[in-house]
């Protein structure tokens, strides 16, 4: 993929987490570029292979938003044809945006890392000479140009069926097309720094749970935030789940103005700075406790 | 001479009584076998109690908004929340471990195993597995029933009851049929890694009566998978909703659908090749 070599293993202590590759600013740019295109279209490749599979698990993921949808709508029908500020139509298209970002924002599952240790796989990760979230980050960008595909029939037809109502600025698109991305590395570093819980103990479960419902009820993933009581929509503030789920489906569906587009980007760049530090330094420590077998 | 008289009906008692005793046997093998990791009862309380609380949640949610939810009332909601809890648990002890090994079986050929032992394939595949531990979910789903029955001001009678009980065999034997359906699939199409997901998927439409969906869904989730039937005819049989019509339907579905699941499983065995290859 990149000819030149590091010479240093990424996990190993003192390593630079992004090594540069090749030589000059310009040169380094275009590795990592490579490295990400090339990772991506073998994602692409081997993904497109499991079309049956893949589709199993959109309806298995459409089943979600569209279960709030239709009990969130029942209610607001029922309050007079609003509730929390959203009529069945922006539920409709809340929910069917929904299941755009809900794709977008898929991460490298914690649970992965209990077979990358235990398999030793993480062996061979590391004799790369980039960074492994590197392989993870493009690999499932690369999932994800498939995944959009197959997506645009679905979301065809739950538009049919639901009757959403948008009022779109060309602004909201930009924003969010910028914001779905921002909301994929956000998640996965904080996926991948839930995953490295794994190198301390084995029992991870507990605390990959709390962790999945601390999100669901906080990022507006099961409802949008403005249903959820006050003391939680602050707290929802001050944590970083809203910026994957809620910010970008409602910068879509304009419900945002423009300081609040902007504030919601700022806010997906700072907190990808902390993770990403956290995940940095984690990292390093991380490798240190790991002990190989085969790979 | 003598035996010759009653041989044949001790035969078909016998035959009657095997696939619970080969039950029974597989039982005590996966008790015993799951009670050497204890701690996992301990992370399974954990999750039980962290679901149920986001099933309040959820449901706190929706009545700080309205008072019913497509005419039903948060107490018998909470009955539907229970019989759901209930059935998840009862589907993750007994029968989604049953069909998930029956898929890796297809897939690496050891069905063979199966196929050599001198029982009838389809029980023994249906009974080899028992997570005691998911059990904890029925546990918390009789709790969570019981206390929505305490809530419904018209309390439960012997009669209503026992239709309640009935309704949940007729529903877990539904959702067994269902799963063995779509894993006998796997005889023709060998990687079916996301049927689970899927599964797990869809049955959380169930937490809500199946008569606030849309009419396609609706249907679906009736006939195509049995989720109406499985959680929502429990639940209305306990909420006084239940007639004797859709009863009956139901309990024809059920019979129907255990001739085509047998009559697929059959099929789905002819093609099976085996790993002698």
């Amino acid at each position: 993929m990149t000819s030149p070599t590091a010479s240093t293993a990424p996990g190993a202590p003192g390593a630079p987490t992004a090594p540069t590759i090749g030589t000059g600013p310009l040169a380094s740019i275009r590795g990592w570029v490579d490295l990400y295109v090339a990772t991506m279209r073998i994602s692409i490749a081997s993904q497109i292979q499991y079309r049956v599979s893949n589709y199993f698990y959109m309806i298995g993921m459409v089943t979600e938003p569209v279960i709030y949808l239709v009990v969130w709508s029942t209610v607001a029908r029922q309050q007079g044809g609003e509730v929390g500020g959203f009529t069945p139509g922006e539920f409709a298209a809340y929910y069917i945006v929904w299941t755009l970002v809900r794709n977008m924002n898929i991460a490298l599952t914690p649970w992965a890392w209990e077979e990358r240790v235990r398999g030793g796989e993480l062996s061979g990760m590391l004799l790369k000479p980039v960074h492994p979230i590197h392989n993870d980050l493009a690999g499932l960008a690369g999932w994800k140009a498939v995944v959009i595909v197959l997506w645009l029939p679905i979301a065809a037809f739950l538009s049919l069926i639901f009757q959403p109502t948008y009022s779109i600025e060309p602004i909201d698109v930009v924003v969010f097309l910028v914001a779905i991305w921002g909301a994929y590395v956000l998640r996965s570093m904080f996926l991948w720094l839930l995953g490295l819980v794994t190198f301390w103990t084995t029992r991870v479960g507990p605390v990959f749970d709390i962790f999945f419902v601390a999100e669901l009820l906080l990022s507006g993933r099961l409802v949008p935030l403005t249903l959820m009581p006050d003391w939680a929509q602050q707290l929802a503030d001050v944590l970083p789940f809203k910026w994957t789920f809620s910010f970008p489906i409602e910068a879509l569906i304009g419900r945002l103005p423009a300081d609040q587009l902007l504030r919601g980007l700022g806010m997906q760049v700072l907190w990808i700075a902390i993770s990403a530090s956290i995940v940095a330094a984690c990292w390093r420590l991380a490798v240190r406790r790991f002990s190989a077998v085969g790979g | 001479m003598t035996g010759t008289g009653p041989a044949p009906t001790t035969a078909g008692g016998r035959d009657l009584l095997r696939p619970l005793k080969l039950f029974g046997l597989f039982f005590r093998i996966g008790a015993l076998n799951e009670l050497q990791y204890r701690a996992n009862l301990a992370v399974q309380l954990f999750q039980s109690a962290l679901a149920l609380g986001t099933g309040l949640a959820v449901l706190g949610l929706v009545f700080g908004q309205t008072t019913n939810l497509g005419g039903w009332t948060q107490s018998e909601l909470l009955a539907v929340m229970g019989v759901h809890i209930l059935m998840g648990g009862v589907i993750r002890t007994a029968i989604q471990p049953n069909m998930e090994r029956l898929m890796t079986d297809v897939r690496q050929g050891t069905l063979d195993f199966v196929l050599t032992k001198p029982e009838d394939a389809q029980v023994m595949i249906s009974v080899r597995e028992f997570r005691i531990w998911q059990a904890v979910d029925v546990v918390v789903g009789a709790i969570v029933l019981a206390i929505a029955v305490a809530q419904l001001q018209s309390g439960i009678g012997l009669g209503p009851g026992l239709v309640f009980a009935g309704c949940l065999l007729l529903g877990a034997v539904m959702i067994y049929c269902f799963w063995l359906i779509l894993t006998t699939a796997a005889f023709w199409i060998v990687r079916m890694d996301e049927l689970h997901e899927l599964f797990d998927g869809i049955y959380q439409s169930g937490r809500w009566p199946v008569t606030i969906y849309p009419g396609w869904l609706r249907i679906s989730l009736t006939y195509l998978v049995p989720i109406a039937f499985a959680v929502t005819l429990p639940a209305e049989a306990l909420t006084s909703r239940l007639t004797i019509e859709t009863l009956a339907l139901a309990a024809a579905f059920a019979v129907l659908l255990l001739v085509v699941t047998r009559w697929f499983w059959r099929l789905g065995l002819r093609n099976y090749s085996g790993a002698s290859a």
